[in-house]
């Protein structure tokens, strides 16, 4: 019985896939394309893996290496120079805080720069642009390799690279803010006689002011992971202590340092996560 | 008639006159509030990171000195030669630079596929074990709240110098972030597809094979194509700490004072930054504009 259900059934099926084979499987060549592109990618990944030399052997040492260290490392222990820790903790929250605040009153003028709507020319708009993206494409680590250089190791190096990181960042998500505000009420300030600069103070920055804030307090979530490592380059605060714990092989107290920072960038997001709900529900 | 109205009118436009000082009082002082703590905050850690505008003014001239001493001298009629001067060690250089990528790369790909792996235990809607959801969640947050410098540093002492410490901190960091996003992804997929497979008997592993990754498939490499155009600018700098890549060359001649070198190495690493973001966009874009076309047809 179930057969002569079944055997209707299975001919119509075939009679679809006969007319329509599209719908039962991907055309020939797609498939093979990503069959090529899998292909590929997965030779390039095993020639990656023959070039870093990743052969088990060396896994099996470093893994074992690794026990041993994660051994070494436990318990964490302050090495009895808590308060030292703590101010490093401080200066890396200072930088950061201090970093974000002067990109973003650099970055909120330069926002306004480039954006297409308020500087209409097409090639001012277009080079400056690019400049942008040039600096975005230098690492912080290098800008705090090229301040430490420059002014010399501390905190100052670590807020200067922070500082020019992100005014890259910041001025293009400003700007982009800034291009998409709604024109209507700039047309009702300009129609009530308002000249350009007031127009902008008020019907532009009402509606930009959230979006900078709140990528202002994101980016400063970022820059506390960010300043976290800069110390290793010597841009002051808590990465300088940890590279020398680990230079010294005093895991112990590496480990403490890297609860420490987690314990750290747990606060200032649980913080940042709600201003930015106050300032979005505010909106 | 027309006197009540009045009345009304009046007292309605007192009312409002009242509420609206007292909202501008309220809101008056509210920015006064946290205008002060913002000022507060900002001396603050201004003193405590040791900024003064004395040092500004004389640290900005040094590090445009610093800079501008970086820049080659490059003269139009010797234009070639100097050219040739400036980037004396460019074999080298792409070298190294082939092996960012390749680490940045390597590093992506093995990190999706643990994250990939992970992901779906980490998803709340997909995972009723509480154990395995909750160990999944924690290993991924301490993989991606670690920074990759400090894995880079951990694993080069375990695993020596070189590019193979260097991509295991990109793997270990990109689980992490991949994780999560991909484990957000699997939390708004449709039901409907997971109860057909589970109603035609499929077990955990099938469900997922078959009725949540052709969702979410689309988005996932997104995401690590993303991730690919962070890593590279990531592995530019883990060289630093002995991961290999072309920082270590950067390190060098910055420690060196190799001034040419410098803006040589840091103009070649914006070039690669720059191609693997506008490759990466063009591909995703690709991707996004195919996928819509298969949903809408």
């Amino acid at each position: 019985m179930t057969s002569s259900t079944l055997l209707p059934e299975t001919g119509e099926i075939a009679a679809w896939r006969y007319a329509h084979p599209e719908l039962f499987a991907r055309p020939f060549a797609e498939r093979w394309r990503s069959r090529g592109i899998a292909l590929l990618l997965a030779a390039i990944f095993v020639f990656g893996l023959w070039w870093i030399d990743a052969t088990p052997m060396r896994f099996w040492n470093g893994a074992g290496r690794l026990g041993f260290l994660i051994k070494l490392m436990l318990p964490p222990s302050s090495g009895g120079v808590f308060g030292t820790y703590l101010q490093a903790l401080g200066e890396t929250l200072a930088m950061a805080f201090f970093g974000t605040f002067l990109s973003t009153i650099v970055a909120f003028p330069l926002g306004f720069l480039g954006a297409r709507n308020v500087v209409p020319n097409i090639f001012l708009h277009f080079g400056f642009r690019r400049v942008l993206d040039v600096l975005r494409g230098i690492d912080i680590l290098i800008w705090a390799l090229i301040f430490v250089s420059a002014v010399g190791m501390g905190p100052f190096a670590g807020v200067l690279a922070i500082a020019f990181s992100d005014v890259a960042f910041l001025t293009k998500i400003y700007a982009e803010a800034i291009e998409n505000v709604d024109r209507k009420p700039i047309e009702g300030t300009q129609a009530a006689g308002a000249n350009q600069l007031q127009a902008i103070r008020l019907a532009v920055v009402p509606q930009v002011l959230p979006v900078i804030l709140s990528s202002a307090l994101y980016f400063f979530e970022s820059n506390v992971r960010a300043a976290t490592i800069l110390g290793i380059v010597g841009a002051g605060g808590i990465g300088l202590e940890l590279s020398q714990q680990i230079l010294v092989n005093n895991w112990d107290q590496a480990l403490f340092i890297i609860i420490m920072m987690l314990v750290a960038v747990a606060i200032i997001d649980s913080i940042s996560r709600r201003i930015r709900l106050k300032i979005i529900g505010g909106k | 008639m027309s006197p009540m109205i009045d009345v009304g009118h009046t007292a309605r436009i007192e009312a409002f006159h009242r509420s609206f000082a007292v909202e501008r009082r309220k809101l008056w002082l509210q920015t006064a509030i946290y205008g002060v703590l913002l000022v507060a905050a900002v001396i603050f850690s201004a003193m405590f990171s040791g900024f003064s505008f004395r040092e500004l003014a004389s640290g900005l001239p040094d590090a445009w000195r610093y800079i501008s001493s970086t820049f080659p001298e490059l003269h139009y009629a010797t234009l070639g030669h100097d050219l040739g001067e400036w980037y004396w060690n460019l074999p080298r250089w792409l070298e190294l630079l082939a092996e960012t990528a390749l680490m940045s790369f390597v590093g992506t790909m093995a990190g999706s596929i643990a994250a990939l792996l992970l992901c779906f235990s980490a998803s709340r809607n997909l995972m009723r074990n509480n154990t395995l959801y909750f160990l999944s969640r924690r290993f991924l947050e301490l993989a991606r709240t670690v920074p990759d410098t400090v894995y880079a540093m951990i694993f080069v002492f375990a695993f020596g110098i070189g590019p193979l410490a260097g991509v295991l901190a990109l793997a270990v960091h990109t689980t992490g972030s991949l994780g999560k996003l991909f484990s957000e992804i699997n939390e708004s997929v449709d039901t409907k597809p997971i109860e057909g497979v589970m109603a035609a008997g499929g077990n955990w592993p099938v469900i997922m094979r078959l009725a949540v990754l052709p969702q979410v498939m689309p988005n996932f490499m997104s995401y690590a194509l993303l991730r690919f155009e962070y890593n590279i600018r990531s592995a530019s700098v883990l060289g630093i700490v002995g991961a290999g890549g072309i920082g270590e060359e950067l390190y060098l001649s910055i420690r060196q004072f190799d001034y040419p070198d410098i803006s040589a190495i840091v103009l070649l690493i914006i070039i690669v930054v720059m191609a693997a973001d506008l490759s990466c966009e063009a591909i995703r874009h690709r991707m996004i504009s195919k996928e819509s076309l298969r949903y809408t047809s």
